[in-house]
């Protein structure tokens, strides 16, 4: 059972794109399957953040270790769709001009953000590793991933800013990882007192 | 706060995240031609004659299930596929035109009036959303403008303003949408006067289907598609620049204006491209949507300022 949690994991990750890939062929995405494949890239690479970021609040709240197991992994899919969406906005929204790429960066807050976000994965994503964690040592890789804290942020507004009014499916996400954030914040004010207590 | 009332939550969310992709999966491999909706045609229109000189001819005209699936109608939900399954929650019959306002004659039409009063005619015109994508569209009208003459509009009447329907039990009226109802837009005399301002009543021929804006809607062809109101109660004239709905909900996204503009962005997005349903690059944007005879009518306008 323990055995089968990070192969099961790897397949579920899998899922969305073979059922993007299907439904992309088969005429499953609409009148506009280009937009439809862009968001639901985005939205995929998203849910995978936010479960990212609550595998550590898992165990410390509820005990669970198995969730810290699978936490590089989707970490690692998060940024495979983050890949597969920017490369969909870049190829066809953007025809590979990396010029107007430029200038839609930095003219329009909702792109920007999008690729922030993705820019601050980058590192994370490549320094993932048995091999940089010792390279970097312990205490300078974890200092590192909390990057991830401003990327779960960063990709929130970039997701809210995508529809032309506020979704309440948006919102509710925002604040789940509103939550899981907070719940770092407790954990660090926890930790604080009790250093203070022990001094 | 208790975190043990959060984490399981977000941990449950995704477990059906999963299940749904997994089951969605399951079902997109076991059915290789992946059944789509049934693209539903309503009544033909009698005595509709095709217009040449609004032909488009070297556009390739988007398909009737292009332009009867891929709507924004936020009456009826926001998600583009929305007005097309809740289409028939809009009733249409009986319905009433209202004209009124600075006008000598002032008149409430029953709609089989009116598509018994003016010749329809055919014209295929290109539709440039907000959102960057476009559709040409054979829509099936009259000129507003021939409409308006039969009410005598007065010296005083600077604009003319839309009425779009409010019916409760409408999901997006119902719902959470964002933007305020009744929707509600608006022309200067001279733009709703122009000869390329249609009120349009069918599509392919047939009755305007429901998520198109049905029974009766404007179109403004060289505006995003926003200003085109749909689902017409009330059309009144005025001496005062009318109210509109999305100029009320995000005054520095969207303007009174809202002439389609390459060179204008929208806050969060280009307006130099758009993106052809059907086609997957994107293409240039025409300044005016490509109708630059319209150009006249905002010399001197500061098309910056005045979005």
């Amino acid at each position: 059972m323990k055995k089968a949690v990070v192969p099961a994991a790897f397949a579920a990750c899998c899922l969305p794109l073979l059922w993007l890939a299907v439904q992309f062929a088969t005429g499953g995405l609409g009148p506009n399957p280009i937009q439809a494949l862009l968001d639901d890239l985005g939205y995929t690479a998203f849910v995978l953040l936010a479960l990212t970021l609550a595998c550590t609040p898992a165990q410390r709240v509820l005990g669970w270790n198995w969730p810290i197991r699978i936490r590089k992994l989707l970490g690692d899919f998060c940024f495979f769709y983050a890949c597969l969406h920017l490369s969909t906005y870049a190829v066809f929204d953007q025809g590979l001009d990396f010029g107007g790429i430029a200038s839609d960066v930095l003219k329009h807050k909702f792109i920007f953000l999008g690729m922030a976000t993705w820019l601050l994965l980058l590192p994370l994503a490549i320094t993932s590793t048995q091999g940089w964690q010792k390279r970097l040592g312990f205490r300078r890789w974890k200092r590192l991933h909390r990057v991830v804290y401003l990327a779960g942020g960063l990709a929130s507004f970039h997701f809210l800013l995508r529809f032309k009014t506020p979704k309440l499916e948006t919102i509710a996400w925002m604040a789940v990882i509103a939550v899981l954030l907070l719940v770092r914040v407790v954990e660090a004010a926890r930790k604080r007192a009790r250093m203070i207590q022990s001094e | 706060m208790r975190s043990s009332e959060i984490t399981p939550k977000s941990l449950y969310l995704r477990r059906r995240e999963f299940l749904k992709l997994g089951a969605g999966s399951a079902v997109a491999l076991s059915l290789p031609a992946f059944a789509r909706a049934k693209v539903e045609h309503g009544p033909k229109l009698a005595g509709v004659t095709p217009n040449p000189k609004f032909t488009l001819p070297d556009e390739k005209k988007n398909s009737f299930e292009d332009i009867t699936t891929y709507n924004n109608f936020y009456e009826l939900g926001t998600d583009k596929s929305d007005p097309s399954e809740n289409a028939s929650k809009l009733q249409t019959r009986p319905w009433t035109l209202s004209v009124e306002g600075e006008v000598a004659k002032p008149k409430k039409w029953d709609i089989d009036e009116i598509l018994k009063t003016f010749p329809i005619e055919e014209r295929v015109y290109r539709l440039r959303c907000v959102e960057a994508w476009s559709m040409v569209v054979p829509w099936d009208g009259f000129p507003l403008a021939d409409f308006l003459k039969k009410h005598e509009p007065t010296s005083r009447a600077k604009y003319v303003a839309f009425e779009t329907v409010v019916q409760p039990q409408l999901p997006g009226i119902r719902g959470f949408s964002g933007i305020s109802f009744p929707y509600v837009e608006g022309l200067r005399i001279d733009e709703a006067t122009h000869p390329l301002t249609l009120l349009v009543v069918g599509l392919y021929g047939e009755t305007l289907p429901n998520q198109d804006g049905a029974p009766i809607r404007a179109i403004i062809p060289w505006k995003y598609g926003f200003k085109s109101a749909k689902s017409l109660v009330r059309i009144r004239l005025q001496e005062t620049q009318p109210p509109t709905t999305w100029n009320l909900y995000a005054p520095q996204e969207y303007g009174f204006y809202a002439n389609v503009n390459p060179d204008v962005d929208h806050p969060r997005w280009t307006q130099s491209k758009e993106r052809r349903i059907g086609e997957l690059l994107r293409r240039k944007t025409l300044m005016f949507n490509g109708y630059t005879e319209v150009a006249s009518l905002y010399s001197g306008l500061d098309l910056r300022k005045f979005y």
